[in-house]
C-alpha cells in the first residue's frame, strides 16, 4: 500500500483503522481465556481432591506425614481436574489444563522455598525491627543494655561501601573482559575464557584468605577495602560470563549494519551491542553485586567486624551486615540470637532495596523519561558528554586487541550549537 | 564533495570541515573500479579474478545463479569482506581513483563513503525509528542543523515518510518486515554515501514498495552510484544501466561471464549461458 499512500492527494491510511477499532460489533476473541467459572473449577476441583485424600489418608488408613498428603493431594487433584474438563471441553483442553497444572505447580515448587525463608525471616526478626536499627550502632552498648538498644548502621554502611568498591572494581573490568572475549576474540580470548570459568568455580573462603595473604598481612590493617578486593574476585566470573551470554545473543547483523555504516568498532560496542543487550547487562550486573553482598567468609578475614561505625573503608575494621549476623547468631545468649535474625532482615531490605533501584534505573521508562525531553527533535544524538567520556575509556581497550580503532584522545567534546535543546 | 585528494586525508578532518552542515554539502556520484578482484573463504577459492567498472550516475545489477560469488563481490566493494573470519582477498578497488585497500585507507572510513543495504532488514532494536535513521551521522560525528528535516529526506527518499512520521519515536523493531527493510535505506541514505551498495534489497519486499524502492534507485542515481545484486530480472531490467553475469560453474570459483549495458544485455548478449540465464532457463 506504500505507494498509493506517497502520493500527497491519498487520504490518511490511518482513517480506516481507527474506525474499525471504535466500532461495537468487533470484539477481540480471546484465546486462551481463563473464566470466572474456570477459576470456580479449579478450586472446587481442589477442595473435592483435599477431601478425597483426607478421607483417605486420615481416615481409612493408616498413613501419615505432611509430605505424603500433599504429594497425593497433588496426585489426586491434577487426575480430577484432568477428568473433570475431558468432560466439559474435550480431550484438547482437557490435556491443555493438565499440562499447565503441572507447570504452575512446578513452578510453586520453586517458589514456595523462598517464600517460606522470606517469612521465616520476618517472623523472626520483626519484632526487633525498630527505627534505631537503620540510625544507631552497636556503640555502648553490652551484654547489660535493653535488647532494644543500638542498631546497625555500621554494618549497613560497611556492607555498601564494601560492595560498592567491589562493583566500582569489579564491574567495568567484568564487562571489558566480557566485550574483549565476545566482540574482539583472537588467540588468548579461550584461555581467558578457562581462568574466568575456573575463578568462577573459586570457594569464597579462598579468596578471602588470599587477600588476608597479600593484602591484610602486607599492610597490617584490616579495612573494608581488604573486603571488597576479595568480593571483587568473586563478583568477576559471575558478571563477566553474565555479561558474555547477554552480547552473545545481539544479533551479528546489527554489527554488521553499523560496521557498514563507517562506525569503528568500540562504537559499535557502545552505540549498539551494548544498547541492544541493556536488560541483559541489568541482570548480569545484579547477578554480581547479588553474590558479593551476600558473601560472609571472605570477610571474616579481611573486615574483621567492628561494634562501632567506621566510615573510612580503607583504614581499620569495619562491620558487615552478614558478619553480624554470623557473629550474633553464634552467641550463647538468646538476645543476641534474636538481634541475629533482625539484622538478616535488615540486610534483607537492603539488598531488595538495591535490586529494586537498579532495576527502576536500568528500565527503559526511565531511559526513554530522560530522553524524552528533546522528543521528536533528535535529542542527544550527538555530542553526549556520558557518550565522549565512554569512547574515550573503552576505545584504547578495543584498539588493543583489534589493531583498528579510531580513537583521538585529544579530540575535544564541542557541543553542537544548533541543536535545539 | 569527495575529490580525490580528500581521499587521503584524515576522516575526522573531513567529517569536521566539509560536513559542518551534512544539508547543504554537494554530492556527487562516485565511481569504482575493481581489477583483478579475488576472495576466499577459509582457504577456499570463491571468487576468481574479477574486474568491474561501476560507472558514475548509473545503476550497475550483478546477477547470477545463488553461491557464484555476487555478495562476497559486494562486500568486498566497501571493505565488508574482510570482517568475517577466515576470509581474504585479493586485487584492487578504486573510489575515484583511490585506492580503498591501500595500507593508509581506513576501513570506517571506506563504509561511512560507500554505504550498504543487506538482504536481511538490520534496524538497530534499541533505537528509535529517528535515531536509526540519524546512526550513521552519530557514528561519524558528523553535525547537521536540521535534523529533522535530514530525517524526513531520508526517509522520503526510502519511501517510508507518509507511514512512519506521526511516531518516529517508535523503536525501529516495531515495524513489519518491508518497512524495516526501507528505515535500513533510510539509514543508509542519511549519511550521503558516494556509493550505495545493495545486496537483493527487495528480497522482503511486497511488489508496492519494491517498486517504490525501484523508484528511490532512479531517483537517487544522480547523487549516488549504486551497485544492487538481484535475482529478479524484470527488476534488473528495469533499474540498472549495467549489467554483470556472474557464474560458478561445477564447483569452479566465480567469476565474470559477460558485462555489458542492461540492454544489450538482456536482449542480444555474446555469451548464449547470459541468455538463458536472463531468460530464466538456467541456474
Ligand atoms: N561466511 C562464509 N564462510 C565460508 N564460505 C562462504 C561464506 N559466505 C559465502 N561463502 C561461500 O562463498 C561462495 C559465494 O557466496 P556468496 O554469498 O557470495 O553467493 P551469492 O552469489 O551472494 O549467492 P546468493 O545469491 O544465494 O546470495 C559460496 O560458495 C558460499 O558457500
Ligand atoms: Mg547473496
Amino acid at each position: 500500500m506504500s505507494v498509493l499512500d506517497e502520493a500527497p492527494t491519498s487520504q490518511s491510511p490511518l482513517e480506516p483503522d481507527q474506525a474499525e477499532d471504535t466500532s461495537p460489533q468487533r470484539k477481540p476473541i480471546k484465546v486462551r481465556d481463563f473464566k470466572p467459572s474456570d477459576v470456580l473449577l479449579l478450586a472446587v476441583t481442589a477442595i473435592a481432591a483435599y477431601s478425597i485424600v483426607w478421607i483417605i489418608f486420615d481416615q481409612l488408613t493408616l498413613f501419615s506425614g505432611e509430605f505424603g498428603f500433599v504429594v497425593t493431594w497433588i496426585v489426586v487433584f491434577l487426575g480430577m481436574y484432568w477428568f473433570i474438563n475431558l468432560q466439559i471441553y474435550g480431550r484438547h483442553m482437557a490435556v491443555d489444563r493438565l499440562l499447565g497444572g503441572i507447570v504452575t505447580i512446578g513452578a510453586m515448587c520453586m517458589i514456595l522455598p523462598l517464600v517460606l525463608l522470606i517469612v521465616y525471616i520476618f517472623s523472626k526478626g520483626l519484632p526487633l525491627l525498630s527505627l534505631n536499627r537503620f540510625t544507631q550502632t552497636q556503640a555502648g552498648v553490652g551484654p547489660l543494655s535493653p535488647i532494644s538498644a543500638g542498631g546497625f548502621l555500621h554494618a549497613i554502611v560497611g556492607t555498601l561501601e564494601q560492595v560498592a568498591l567491589a562493583a566500582i572494581m569489579g564491574i567495568p573490568i567484568a564487562i571489558l573482559t566480557a566485550i574483549f572475549l565476545n566482540e574482539i576474540g583472537g588467540r588468548i580470548s579461550s584461555s581467558v575464557r578457562i581462568v574466568v570459568t575456573a575463578m568462577s568455580g573459586t570457594p569464597a573462603i579462598l579468596a578471602g584468605v588470599f587477600i588476608y595473604s597479600i593484602w591484610v598481612l602486607t599492610v597490617h590493617d584490616y579495612s573494608g577495602f581488604a573486603a571488597s578486593l576479595a568480593l571483587a574476585i568473586l563478583l568477576l566470573p559471575t558478571v563477566t560470563r553474565g555479561t558474555e551470554e547477554v552480547l552473545r545473543i545481539v544479533h551479528n547483523d546489527l554489527r554488521e549494519a553499523s560496521a557498514a555504516l563507517g562506525a569503528p568498532d568500540w562504537r559499535t560496542v557502545w552505540s549498539v551491542v551494548l544498547p541492544t543487550a541493556r536488560s541483559g547487562l541489568v541482570t548480569s550486573i545484579l547477578l554480581g553485586v547479588a553474590v558479593s553482598i551476600g558473601e560472609t567468609a571472605p570477610l571474616i578475614m579481611t573486615v574483621f567486624g567492628a561494634q562501632v561505625m567506621n566510615t573510612n573503608p580503607f583504614h581499620n575494621p569495619q562491620a558487615a551486615l552478614p558478619l553480624v549476623v554470623y557473629q550474633e547468631i553464634k552467641l550463647p545468649q538468646k538476645s543476641a540470637v534474636a538481634l541475629g535474625y533482625t539484622a538478616s532482615l535488615v540486610l534483607f531490605i537492603l539488598v531488595f532495596t538495591i535490586f529494586v533501584l537498579a532495576r527502576i534505573l536500568g528500565s527503559t521508562w526511565l531511559q526513554n523519561t530522560l530522553r524524552g525531553r528533546g522528543k521528536g527533535k533528535g535529542a542527544r544524538l550527538d555530542g553526549d558528554v556520558e557518550e565522549e567520556l565512554f569512547s574515550v575509556a573503552l576505545a584504547p581497550a578495543m584498539s588493543f586487541g583489534s589493531g583498528e580503532a579510531d580513537v583521538d584522545l585529544g579530540y575535544h567534546y564541542r557541543p553542537d550549537q544548533e541543536d535545539p535543546t | 564533495m569527495m575529490t580525490t585528494s580528500d581521499v587521503t586525508t584524515d576522516a575526522r578532518k573531513v567529517a569536521s570541515s566539509s560536513a559542518a552542515n551534512l544539508g547543504e554539502q554537494p554530492i556527487t556520484a562516485g565511481e569504482l573500479n575493481a581489477t583483478g578482484v579475488c576472495a576466499w573463504f577459509s582457504g577456499r577459492l570463491v571468487l576468481e579474478d574479477v574486474d568491474l567498472f561501476m560507472e558514475r550516475h548509473a545503476v550497475t545489477a550483478l546477477i547470477g545463479p545463488s553461491g557464484c560469488g555476487k555478495s562476497t563481490f559486494l562486500r568486498i566493494l566497501n571493505r565488508m569482506h574482510e570482517t568475517i573470519n577466515g576470509a581474504q582477498l585479493a586485487g584492487t578497488v578504486e573510489l575515484n581513483g583511490e585506492d580503498i585497500y591501500s595500507p593508509n585507507q581506513r576501513a570506517t572510513w571506506v563504509r561511512r563513503h560507500i554505504g550498504m543495504v543487506f538482504q536481511r532488514p538490520n534496524p538497530f532494536p534499541a533505537m528509535s525509528i529517528e535515531q536509526n535513521v540519524l546512526a550513521g551521522l552519530r557514528f561519524n560525528r558528523i553535525k547537521t542543523s536540521s535534523k529533522a528535516d535530514l530525517v524526513e529526506e531520508a526517509l522520503t527518499k526510502a519511501g517510508l515518510w507518509t507511514e512512519v512520521k506521526d511516531r518516529l519515536s517508535n523503536m525501529g523493531g516495531a515495524l513489519s518486515g518491508g518497512q524495516q527493510q526501507r528505515l535500513c535505506i533510510a539509514r543508509a541514505l542519511a549519511v550521503r554515501p558516494s556509493v550505495l551498495l545493495m545486496d537483493e534489497p527487495c528480497s522482503a519486499l511486497d511488489p508496492a514498495s519494491t517498486l517504490r524502492i525501484e523508484e528511490t534507485i532512479a531517483d537517487i542515481k544522480e547523487e549516488v552510484t549504486v551497485v544492487i545484486v538481484t535475482h529478479n530480472m524484470q527488476q534488473a531490467n528495469r533499474v540498472s544501466d549495467n549489467c554483470a553475469f556472474f557464474l560458478s560453474e561445477n564447483g569452479k570459483p566465480g567469476h565474470i561471464v559477460e558485462v555489458g549495458s542492461t540492454v544489450k544485455m538482456f536482449s542480444a548478449p555474446n555469451d548464449p549461458r547470459t541468455l538463458d540465464y536472463v531468460n530464466g532457463r538456467f541456474g
